[in-house]
């Protein structure tokens, strides 16, 4: 409890210590984050692979951007747009899905992540999508003459989302809903037998898993003023298995350090070569599977319990 | 008419590409069960070598069999190096770990020959000599791809370690026991998959051009064959190749245009693992609880 206050007290002075520059890619760290979770709640707590969110996360920044662009509809509400609109495509997706196990569901996403950039450029599409140049936003001001730029305002919206998503989703899954995902994903026959619709709770996971994808997508958008049918190729989809992976499956606090490692690492690594990144990526990737499954947050964790262990030990000692 | 048998003839021509991927993704289906998402870079890695062979005045047939040999080898390495450690890991652990393989390729290919578009000589004249229906890069496609088809009938049928490594595929246990050395077949596999793969990238290379994200759509393509074929059937794969080469380039022609041509690969994909997941003549598979 703690942590997650100093935690949250350290977010909410950051934009006063750094950068506009720095503040707006935090920002972008928090959209990931969203996203993360996400996907976490699908692959890590329900086991259902997807290589496929980066179209949920650009369903959800084409809701917005749509919403914005042709209706004038204001930023903040395009959010609870894109969370609908995303709910009921990934609940869609996830019916057919159903049938689909591992390898399967993992193939049928990467194709629907493939073919997405495709589809938003085609041009009888145009008129609301733009085609191929995209959609460019405007960034909003702070409302209620508030003493803060673009940057930090927006900075201080995405934090307040984040917060909300998170605590939605630790009551979610620590819920009867969390604990029928993680007893399908462990052992879908005796969960089925305890009287757990599976059919059901796999597809609203995937429901769910799209909805925050897709508020991180519209949030992104939002961010970015700008959407073209380019930045969403497939490796927007590997970007957030990275993140997942690396954060650590399973766990929540996993997704804001996958946030950061794929918000941050790539800036460090631009500096080598335009490819360093996605290398190092790749590497990462490879080793976190080979060495340390659980992702950064398992390691934290078992970090802390030997420490508190050894204290403990200690303190009997004497 | 006339229109409708050239698109039919230019969909055998890239349905032959896609038949060659195809049968790489069975290959490795068949001998461990994983559906390789880094066969698509594996090729394009392997196109490079190509360019690079030829670039550095090599003819172009040699330098074509020397990048196959490579392949061979680059596939063999990659199985005992990377996927050899997660053969036995859970789905998700393997699907990461074939991911970052596709992604190591294509950053790595991006580094050393950059993001810039190269052409890609094909070997055929350039006027046709088959008529007015089909270029003669298309019509080579489809040679050089039952060539290949044809070598690989005829190596899994008649060779004794053709022979081996179907016995590694279909029944490693006892394949052990009699003794197969099934952990190098499984490479061999890999090693067959990778240097078909790479024909088919310097197949498709002239076509689509030279990029280290040319295979995006092969692959899916590719995917959507060996799904309509069976994913467990080499022949079906091939048939799905040439089946989804014509259907894209008909539906793309007549029906809904060229931008939507991809989404074609993704309907098939969904659809067959709905409606049939063993697809036209795969085995249906049934497990037991």
């Amino acid at each position: 409890m703690i942590v997650v206050a100093l935690v949250l007290l350290a977010a909410c002075m950051l934009p006063f210590v750094v950068s506009n520059y720095r503040t707006f890619q935090f920002t972008l760290a928090l959209v990931y984050a969203i996203a993360l979770l996400g996907l976490n709640m699908l692959t890590g707590y329900n086991g259902q692979i997807s290589l496929g969110h980066g179209a949920f996360y650009a369903i959800g920044a084409y809701t917005a951007a749509i919403l914005m662009d042709q209706y004038g509809v204001p930023y903040w509400a395009t959010i609870p747009a894109a969370a609908v609109v995303c709910l009921i495509a990934g609940f869609l997706f996830g019916l057919p899905a159903l049938r689909l196990e591992g390898l399967y569901l993992a193939l049928a996403t990467f194709a629907l992540a493939v073919s997405l950039p495709a589809l938003l450029k085609y041009h009888h599409l145009e008129q609301w999508t733009g085609g191929v140049q995209g959609i460019v936003l405007l960034k909003p001001d702070a409302p209620f003459g508030l003493p803060l730029n673009p940057d930090q305002w927006l900075y201080f919206f995405t934090l307040a989302i984040t917060v909300l998503m998170f605590v939605l989703a630790w009551n979610i899954l620590r819920g009867r809903m969390g604990h029928a995902m993680v007893a399908i994903r462990d052992q879908h026959i005796a969960a089925e037998a305890m009287g757990i619709h599976t059919a059901m709770v796999k597809s609203m996971t995937f429901g769910i898993s799209a909805m925050y994808t897709g508020i991180a997508g519209a949030l992104g958008a939002i961010a970015i003023q700008f959407v073209a049918p380019d930045s969403f190729n497939i490796f927007v989809s590997i970007m957030l298995l990275v993140g997942v992976v690396i954060g650590g499956l399973a766990s929540i606090s996993g997704a804001i350090y996958g946030a950061l490692f794929i918000q941050f690492v790539p800036n460090i690594a631009d500096a080598i070569s335009k490819a360093a990144p996605w290398a190092i990526f790749g590497i990462f990737l490879l080793g976190f599977v080979y060495v340390m499954p659980m992702g950064i947050a398992g390691a934290v964790r078992m970090a802390v319990a030997r420490l508190t262990r050894k204290a403990q030990n200690q303190a009997a000692k004497p | 008419m006339q229109e409708l048998l050239h698109q039919v003839l230019a969909g055998l021509a890239t349905g032959g590409i896609y038949a060659s991927l195809a049968l790489a993704l069975v290959m490795i289906y068949q001998a461990t069960h994983l559906v390789n998402f880094a066969q698509g870079e594996m090729a394009m890695f392997a196109t490079y070598l190509a360019w690079s062979l030829i670039n550095a005045g090599m003819p172009y047939w040699p330098a074509f069999l020397l990048t196959v040999v490579l392949a061979f080898v680059l596939g063999v390495v990659i199985e005992r190096v990377i996927i050899r450690p997660v053969e036995n890991a859970p789905v998700l652990a393997v699907v990461v770990v074939f991911i970052a393989l596709l992604v190591i390729l294509n950053s790595v290919t991006g580094w050393i020959y950059s993001y810039t578009i190269k052409s890609f000589p094909s070997p055929f004249p350039a006027e046709p000599i088959f008529g007015q229906y089909v270029t003669s890069h298309q019509g080579g496609a489809i040679g050089v791809t039952l060539v290949v088809l044809l070598l690989l009938f005829l190596f899994f049928r008649y060779t004794p370690l053709g022979l081996a490594m179907r016995a590694a595929a279909q029944n490693p246990d006892s394949a052990r026991l009699v003794g197969i050395r099934v952990g190098w077949m499984l490479a061999l596999g890999w090693g067959l998959a990778a240097a078909v793969g790479g024909v088919a990238g310097m197949m498709v290379a002239p076509i689509v051009f030279l990029d280290p994200n040319m295979m995006g759509g092969v692959l899916l393509y590719a995917f959507a064959a060996a799904l309509v074929g069976g994913i467990d059937n080499p022949a079906g794969a091939v048939f799905g190749g040439f089946l989804v080469g014509v259907l894209e380039n008909l539906l793309g022609a007549f029906v809904i245009g060229n931008e939507l041509k991809l989404a074609v690969a993704l309907v098939l994909i969904i659809g067959v693992l709905v409606v049939k997941p063993s697809g036209f003549f795969g085995k249906v598979l049934v497990t037991r609880v």
